[in-house]
């Protein structure tokens, strides 16, 4: 009994950084209409400079993790500009390839700025354990932490979208981005906000991740990445909520199937329920089903 | 039916007609040779109209004449391969469509584009958006600098919304409204960027003849009350006879007749246009 407690709460909290890795995702298709393969590459990063910032530069944990998501914003806007803004009328092949090639590149000077052995990463979060039943469960504090991140980033994210008048006009890009530009939204801002902000997150995702796994490589960030991806198409690409219900859905499933089913299998049950859930309701859970006008 | 505007109209230079009252002021548009090709079809070309700063003005011709290409060159949606706009005498050549929009064009669509998953008032307040300053971090932090201006918003978006009653709906979603409803909130949310000149790419399309007879009304007051010009596609020709004060009829991509809607009727070449040769 416990342990399934504990396994849940587990996969919840890996699930919370897919969530907020998938923001990433689903933020920039929606509004520019992209898949950005590149983005489980700035989780990397920005766990890299953290890792820098603490052990080499000695600076204390909360440091670390701005700097990761200054450094991770900026490279974001860095990377829409100099690589996806020419394409912008491109066709999507393009793009999504050039996207490829902007994970190749952000992995390979990775490589050759930091080496390929793997770094020991320390986590940014010095608390004790949660001891619950009488030490029966034991939380660690990161797994804490990052849901309660993942709740914060979500009420902020919401309210972003909702309240603010760039949150509305990202939406209304989102929806129509021709209308919008008649409506004098500079469309051009919008698209290097939402690349701004899902770098961001990705920085704070990536310096969760290691904290709980802590095991930092160039390609740390590529399999994350991918399930991310997974978790937004799973929730309904372009829509918030569905990255959040797809994120936490993924981490527990993949937890549990690591627990019960068999470790190796694990990452083919998680793909297995992708393709199911498609098959099923092939917008994902939450993503709007697209009336075909007659 | 409606009345028959009684506007005297006056001939400018550039072979155009504004009203008489407009005379004083800069014309709101003015074109020259406009045109552009698609490969080589030349979808509009020596396009030449003069719009009155409080003009009504239509822009009328059979279906696939070029009219809504014509708004989609004065909105820079098209770059135009030939010829010069003029908005409130400024040169746009080198602005594009938010730029635009900022210097006083607004538009509606043929087939109704809004952001169908936001509230009617939201609609309204990113029309807005150019004129209501609040930066983002004010408005996350909630600072007072974003009740303000939140509430001039709010404030201004009901009074548009107001226009045509519809301050009751502001909460709903936008893509839940009925069609006709729909197109009069387009009209709110170009109104809401603050044109000089709102262009309406057939507003009465759907509607029946007493939605439209309240529309002929509502544009007319609009006109007055934001004394602004309003250029306006139509295939309804109760309204385009009814309330425009200039026509320019289009077709093929050259205006073939420019006039009152007295002159436009009676043309001989107008009406081979739409019914043929006799």
């Amino acid at each position: 009994m416990m342990n399934l407690l504990l396994n849940l709460i587990n996969g919840i909290s890996l699930g919370s950084v897919y969530a907020i890795i998938a923001l990433g995702y689903t933020m920039v298709y929606g509004i520019a209409k992209m898949l950005n393969f590149a983005h489980g590459d700035v989780i990397m990063v920005g766990a890299y400079i953290c890792y820098c910032s603490m052990s080499y530069l000695n600076l204390p944990p909360v440091v670390g993790v701005i700097l990761a998501v200054i450094v991770c914003t900026v490279l974001g806007i860095v990377i829409e500009r100099l690589a996806y803004k020419p394409l912008r009328s491109a066709p999507s092949l393009a793009v999504l390839i050039t996207a490829i090639g902007v994970s190749y590149f952000l992995q390979n000077a990775a490589l050759l700025t930091w080496k390929s052995d793997p770094k020991v990463f320390t986590s940014v979060v010095n608390l004790p354990s949660l001891s619950l039943f009488d030490g029966r469960l034991t939380i660690s504090a990161v797994t804490i932490v990052t849901v309660l991140a993942n709740i914060v980033i979500m009420i902020a994210l919401t309210t972003f979208t909702g309240k603010t008048k760039m949150g509305k006009s990202m939406r209304a890009v989102s929806e129509d981005n021709g209308a919008a530009q008649l409506m004098g939204i500079d469309v051009n801002r919008t698209i290097s906000m939402t690349f701004a902000i899902g770098s961001g997150l990705a920085a704070i995702a990536g310096v969760l991740l290691c904290s709980a796994y802590p095991t930092l490589m160039p390609t740390t960030g590529s399999m994350p990445g991918i399930k991310a991806f997974t978790a937004a198409v799973l929730g309904g690409i372009g829509s918030i909520p569905g990255a959040m219900l797809g994120g936490i859905l993924l981490g527990v499933i993949e937890i549990f199937a690591k627990a019960y089913i068999s470790t190796q299998l694990s990452d083919a049950i998680v793909f297995a329920v992708l393709i199911i859930v498609l098959l099923i309701r092939p917008t994902g859970l939450l993503g709007k089903q697209i009336r075909e006008k007659v | 039916m409606a009345r028959r505007s009684n506007t005297k109209m006056v001939p400018v230079p550039s072979d155009s007609i504004v009203p008489e009252r407009d005379l004083g002021r800069a014309p709101v548009l003015e074109t020259k040779h406009l045109g552009i090709d698609f490969g080589g079809l030349t979808a509009v070309d020596d396009f030449n109209l003069t719009v009155g700063a409080t003009e009504i003005a239509g822009l009328i011709g059979p279906n696939g004449a070029g009219k809504t290409t014509v708004f989609n060159l004065l909105t820079k949606v098209y770059q135009p391969t030939r010829g010069a706009i003029l908005l409130n005498g400024k040169q746009t050549a080198d602005m594009n469509t938010v730029q635009v929009n900022k210097a006083g064009i607004a538009r509606t669509f043929q087939n109704i584009r809004l952001f169908n998953d936001l509230t009617v008032e939201d609609n309204v307040k990113i029309g807005l958006h150019n004129q209501v300053k609040c930066g983002t971090v004010t408005s996350i932090l909630r600072l007072p600098g974003y009740w303000k201006s939140e509430k001039r918003a709010h404030d201004r978006a009901m009074e548009l919304l107001g226009i045509f009653g519809m301050q009751d709906v502001a909460k709903h979603q936008a893509g839940s409204l009925p069609y006709g409803a729909q197109r009069r909130l387009e009209i709110v949310r170009a109104l809401a960027t603050h044109p000089s000149l709102l262009l309406l790419d057939e507003p009465a399309a759907g509607m029946n003849p007493s939605e439209t007879s309240e529309l002929m009304e509502t544009i007319t007051y609009i006109r007055d009350t934001f004394q602004i010009a309003i250029m306006l596609i139509e295939h309804d020709m109760n309204l385009v006879m009814g309330i425009c004060e200039g026509i320019a009829v289009l077709n093929y991509g050259r205006i073939i007749a420019k006039g009152t809607p007295d002159e436009i009727q009676n043309n001989p070449q107008v009406i081979e246009a739409y019914l043929g040769k006799q």
